[in-house]
């Protein structure tokens, strides 16, 4: 079997999502995981036409029991079940387990489901009792956005970075959250405020920080042909693929590019085409260093490139590659990747309002973490 | 002496002759007999070659500064009085990367690829954590 076998046999036939800045107005500890992915599992059913009875297969991510969200959302008798851990880098992994399972025939129809309470479970991401280590903690070390901090400070000393790139990629990801309704944050951002914010960890500042908020999103993937009969226009997977960067930290010396060149040179090759066809980005911002290594690692510009790349407009409506068209994790939501995808979807749809990508037909989405994932998606 | 009160380490069967070495002043990691490999943080196996075959070998404690940063959010309530503090990722000169601080120099002479040597802080009467500080600070006879 060859993995261009897989290429458009799958489809994401619906999305759906909670409220993202409603949520954030007001904490409430009545929701959970489970309530926030029923809600988007809901959304997601009707978004596709499809009927409860249709869904064979779940994947879940964040959601503690899949027993008892199966029981919530009446899904009876799968025949695949699975949970993934909570972590970001599990989102694009569920979409890829989903087309796998149904290029395989061993599932139909899977609902991909993820709930986040984060924000109204108090969530710090760093003091948890169970993140002290023997290595980290007795120096105080802790939290994936020191390992970014670190991985930034030293990219800026190898290639000259600076900070003021990372504001332009912030004030850029603002202004796509100013057009988006659903978005946390969405007042502009303008350079001087960047360059005044707080540091969390020198060299990062707070607005390099993906935001704590509550919400869920649900995917539905199906074969092309079944997503033909959907509601809306199916979205084909072209390609996916994913290689993990397991060292002892959550900074890597490479900056993750190894692991990075070996989705790329896959998904670029199951796809067909390569960077300069990508029409719209969602690149994973749980900081905002994570985007910059990952342009350069995709090869959309050369290493140490990336801040001079993204200026100008390159990266906004009308550019050569608007990147994070929702406002991303620091100005949408912070779901993990997840409103990546819908947002991936709605573009491919036309179904983005203001912040809509003219003529969008392919948009990629790329996570670089501990597990490196892409995917090419067109319409 | 006011308690310590930070976050220590926890050693378990496999780490202990590394928390045990620290205490007598000398780092040692571990060494693959088979192989070669030296690594870090501590496990069972050469991950390199998979051989049980290893020996804990004592190194010369300098390196250099991979990269480094400033806590300014306190995620740990024993750190308050210390913020910003520094937290370094030095490269040792046989290979592991190891997470630490800097002692004995200002947090605004921190540099990419500064040489550093080992210091070894004994925080309290069991523990000692392996810090660093500019290479060559050593006083004749320390």
């Amino acid at each position: 079997m060859k993995l261009r076998d897989i290429r458009d046999k799958t489809a994401i036939a619906g999305v759906g999502n909670t409220p993202f800045g409603a949520l954030y107005k007001k904490r409430d500890p009545r929701r959970n995981a489970y309530t926030l992915g029923l809600e988007a599992f809901e959304n997601a059913l009707e978004d596709s036409g499809l009927r409860k009875e249709d869904i064979d297969g779940v994947i879940m991510s964040r959601i503690p029991s899949y027993s008892k969200m199966c029981v919530m959302a009446g899904i009876k008798n799968p025949r695949l079940t699975n949970v993934l851990e909570a972590e970001g880098r599990m989102s694009g992994i569920a979409l890829q387990y989903a087309a796998m399972a149904v290029y395989t025939g061993m599932a139909n129809v899977v609902a991909c489901i993820y709930g986040n309470d984060g924000w109204s479970a108090g969530a710090t991401y760093g003091s948890e009792p169970q993140m002290i280590d023997s290595y980290n903690s007795p120096f105080g070390m802790t939290s994936p956005g020191a390992s970014l901090a670190l991985m930034w400070q030293r990219h800026m000393h190898e290639y000259g970075t600076t900070a003021e790139d990372l504001g332009v990629l912030a004030i850029s990801q603002r202004k796509f959250a100013s057009m988006n309704l659903n978005a946390v944050m969405r007042t502009p951002l303008t350079m001087d405020q960047y360059m005044k914010s707080r540091y969390i960890c020198y060299p990062l500042r707070i607005y390099d920080y993906c935001l704590i908020n509550d919400g869920g999103v649900c995917l539905i993937v199906t074969s092309a042909e079944r997503a033909k009969d959907c509601k809306k226009r199916p979205v084909y997977i072209m390609a996916t693929g994913q290689a993990a960067n397991h060292t002892p930290y959550y900074h890597a010396p490479d900056y993750g590019w190894n692991a990075m060149k070996l989705v790329a040179d896959q998904v670029y090759t199951m796809a067909g085409v390569g960077p300069g066809e990508i029409d719209c980005a969602q690149i994973y911002d749980n900081f905002l260093p994570t985007v910059m290594l990952s342009l350069e690692g995709y090869g959309f510009c050369p290493k140490g490139e990336s801040g001079r790349w993204i200026r100008g407009g390159r990266i906004e409506l009308g550019g050569e590659l608007p990147v994070n068209t929702s406002g991303g994790h620091c100005s949408e939501s912070y779901m993990q990747g997840w409103a990546l995808h819908a947002e991936a979807v709605r573009q491919l749809r036309g179904e983005c309002g203001d912040r809509q990508v003219k003529d969008c037909e392919i948009v990629q989405y790329i996570c670089s973490s501990p597990i490196c994932s892409s995917h090419i998606l067109r319409r | 002496m006011t308690q310590y009160t930070k976050p220590l380490p926890t050693p378990d069967d496999f780490d202990k002759p590394y928390w045990t070495a620290l205490k007598k002043h000398e780092l040692r990691m571990q060494k693959c007999v088979d192989c070669g490999e030296i690594w870090f943080p501590p496990t069972p196996v050469c991950p390199a070659c998979l051989s049980h075959n290893h020996e804990w070998i004592k190194l010369s404690g300098k390196g250099k500064i991979w990269s480094w940063v400033f806590f300014h959010q306190l995620y740990f309530p024993s750190f308050s009085d210390e913020i910003p503090y520094n937290v370094v990722a030095v490269k040792l000169d046989e290979g592991p990367l190891m997470t630490s601080n800097m002692v004995e120099c200002k947090n605004e002479d921190i540099r990419c690829d500064m040489r550093v040597e080992v210091f070894f802080d004994d925080v309290t009467d069991l523990v000692t954590l392996p810090k660093f500080r500019p290479d060559g600070s050593a006083k004749p006879g320390s």
